[in-house]
């Protein structure tokens, strides 16, 4: 996903004779540039990331966790301005924690999702922030609900975000079935998230994997030699 | 008492109209042949490291500003809290005040909660506070510190994102920094190699950046006890210039003896002055 919008003119950053000495990832916002992925089952969800965060050229974090807890059952996947995306998480984190504590019951994921909802829209002109929110509850089961730039929000059996999702298109919409598995999910999301990596540049590092039931939420980690092959990458 | 003019109604949250103005207003700076002033950075390597028993924040010495190393000795490795410290790239009033401003806060929670504080609270308070700014605030920290949960290595970016990581390198050349820790890097270290560690790193940026230069400075920090080494390691050491046949050092002299510049013509030019006035002021020296 692009950085920062420019908002002033051009002219301004020839300016200073010192950007030579500062190479240009120094003044770059720091963006998780990103593959996420959100899948639906019977059950419950499955959320797949990469792990790399850049500034420019240069990868700031190469191990980053981008599957956030939002709340005990709810997760959200981040993309875009990291700066951004961390404020809004821990934000909504708050908000839905003390809404929880009112309602003496777990929230809804619906609840989460519309909390990002209004803060993205919200603040739209400001924010660079793709988010997509997963999780379990009691009332509707494994949910996942995407809040792209612009701040839509809308429930998907699967979803994917971030700048990488565009090469996996095709293989998400070819190979996704109904009611699959949730160790089907898990092969499924592996492997999106594997192609998006290997053809996007701001994605890449180990593959970050969460499934969330009524159980709780079970955390893996892929690592680059472990990643399923394909044929031609 | 009524006022002349009515105010201006803002819609809540930070107002950022004077950036668009100073951004056109340079432009047209620019126009006239002027340039602005620079804003004093620490071009800068600053890295950390987790090992066995806590944290080893290191730092260059240099302070540029432009082209020209405005301070060849200035410390970057601020104190937070007694077991926190934090190392700043980018513009030096900005990671300055924040580290002050913060270390303020944080002393006052510290004394509301009756506890050691947290590294966890100052990155919260950091990261909020730069990202209110939207990165206007040129600060790049590490923060290192050991507290109840142990030892914790954090990064911060100006725009206020922040990751938690056992080893990390900010500023200029922390490109260079963080080539020397992914080759050495290990968990668990004992505290003699991360020193060793830190201290290479810092030096590949020294050599490496020209945004970074002079000295090492080291701040070891562990439960209960923080070790601030300034000067860890002076990297460049600047000779001194000795007498020739003694070996003392000397200061150039700047005596010439008569004769050295021939003299090759004199003109006397008389300056015809007329007294027009003249007071006399008696000093009282009593």
């Amino acid at each position: 996903m692009a950085t920062m919008l420019q908002k002033f003119p051009s002219s301004v950053s020839t300016l200073n004779d010192y950007n030579a000495l500062y190479p240009d990832w120094t003044q770059r916002e720091v963006s998780t540039g990103t593959t996420i992925m959100a899948v639906e089952f019977d059950g419950g969800v499955v959320m797949g990331a990469d792990s790399r965060t850049t500034t420019g050229a240069y990868i700031a974090n190469r191990v980053t966790d981008k599957l956030t807890p939002i709340h005990e059952r709810i997760f959200c996947c981040r993309s875009g301005s990291a700066a951004d995306t961390q404020a809004i998480a821990d934000a909504v984190t708050y908000q839905l924690g003390f809404h929880s504590i009112e309602l003496d019951e777990a929230p809804l994921v619906q609840t989460a999702a519309s909390l990002f909802r209004d803060m993205c829209y919200r603040y739209r002109e400001e924010l660079m922030a793709g988010i997509i929110v997963a999780g379990w509850d009691r009332r509707r089961g494994g949910q996942v609900y995407t809040v792209p730039v612009g701040g839509m929000m809308t429930r998907q059996p699967v979803s994917v975000g971030g700048s990488g999702s565009s090469y996996i298109y095709g293989f998400v919409d070819s190979n996704y079935k109904p009611a699959m598995s949730k160790e089907e999910c898990l092969k499924f999301t592996a492997e999106a998230l594997t192609l998006a990596m290997e053809r996007d540049g701001s994605s890449g590092g180990v593959v970050r994997l969460a499934v969330i039931s009524e159980q709780g939420v079970e955390r893996q980690v892929i690592l680059g030699n472990q990643l399923p092959k394909f044929s031609t990458v | 008492m009524a006022t002349v003019s009515v105010c201006k109604y803002y819609p809540g949250g930070f107002s950022f109209d004077n950036c668009k103005r100073n951004a056109l207003l340079e432009a047209d700076i620019s126009k006239l042949g002027f340039s602005s002033p620079a804003a004093r950075k620490t071009g800068t390597t600053i890295c950390g490291v987790v090992y066995k028993d806590g944290v080893v924040l290191g730092a260059d010495t240099r302070a540029t500003e432009g082209m020209i190393v405005a301070d060849k000795n200035c410390s970057k490795i601020h104190y937070i809290s007694p077991n926190i410290y934090c190392c700043g790239a980018g513009t030096a009033a900005d990671t300055e005040m924040t580290t002050q401003i913060i270390s303020s806060n944080l002393e006052l929670h510290s004394l509301s909660t009756g506890r050691l504080p947290r590294v966890a609270t100052a990155n919260r308070m950091l990261k909020q506070m730069l990202f209110r700014y939207q990165g206007y605030i040129g600060a790049a920290l590490v923060l290192g510190g050991v507290d109840c949960n142990g030892p914790h290595l954090y990064s911060i970016y100006p725009h206020g994102s922040t990751d938690k990581l056992p080893y990390v390198t900010m500023g200029s050349g922390s490109l260079a920094a963080m080539a020397v820790f992914e080759d050495r890097y290990r968990p668990n270290m004992e505290e003699e190699e991360a020193k060793r560690l830190v201290r290479d790193a810092i030096a590949a940026g020294i050599f490496n950046d020209l945004g970074s230069g002079s000295n090492i400075d080291l701040c070891v920090i562990t439960k209960g006890k923080v070790d601030y080494l300034r000067p860890h390691d002076v990297a460049n050491k600047k000779g001194v210039r000795e007498d020739k046949v003694y070996g003392h050092p000397v200061t150039g002299s700047y005596r010439y003896k008569h004769g050295t510049t021939g003299v090759l013509t004199k003109t006397v030019t008389p300056l015809n002055l007329e007294v027009v006035e003249e007071s006399v002021q008696t000093m009282d020296t009593s």
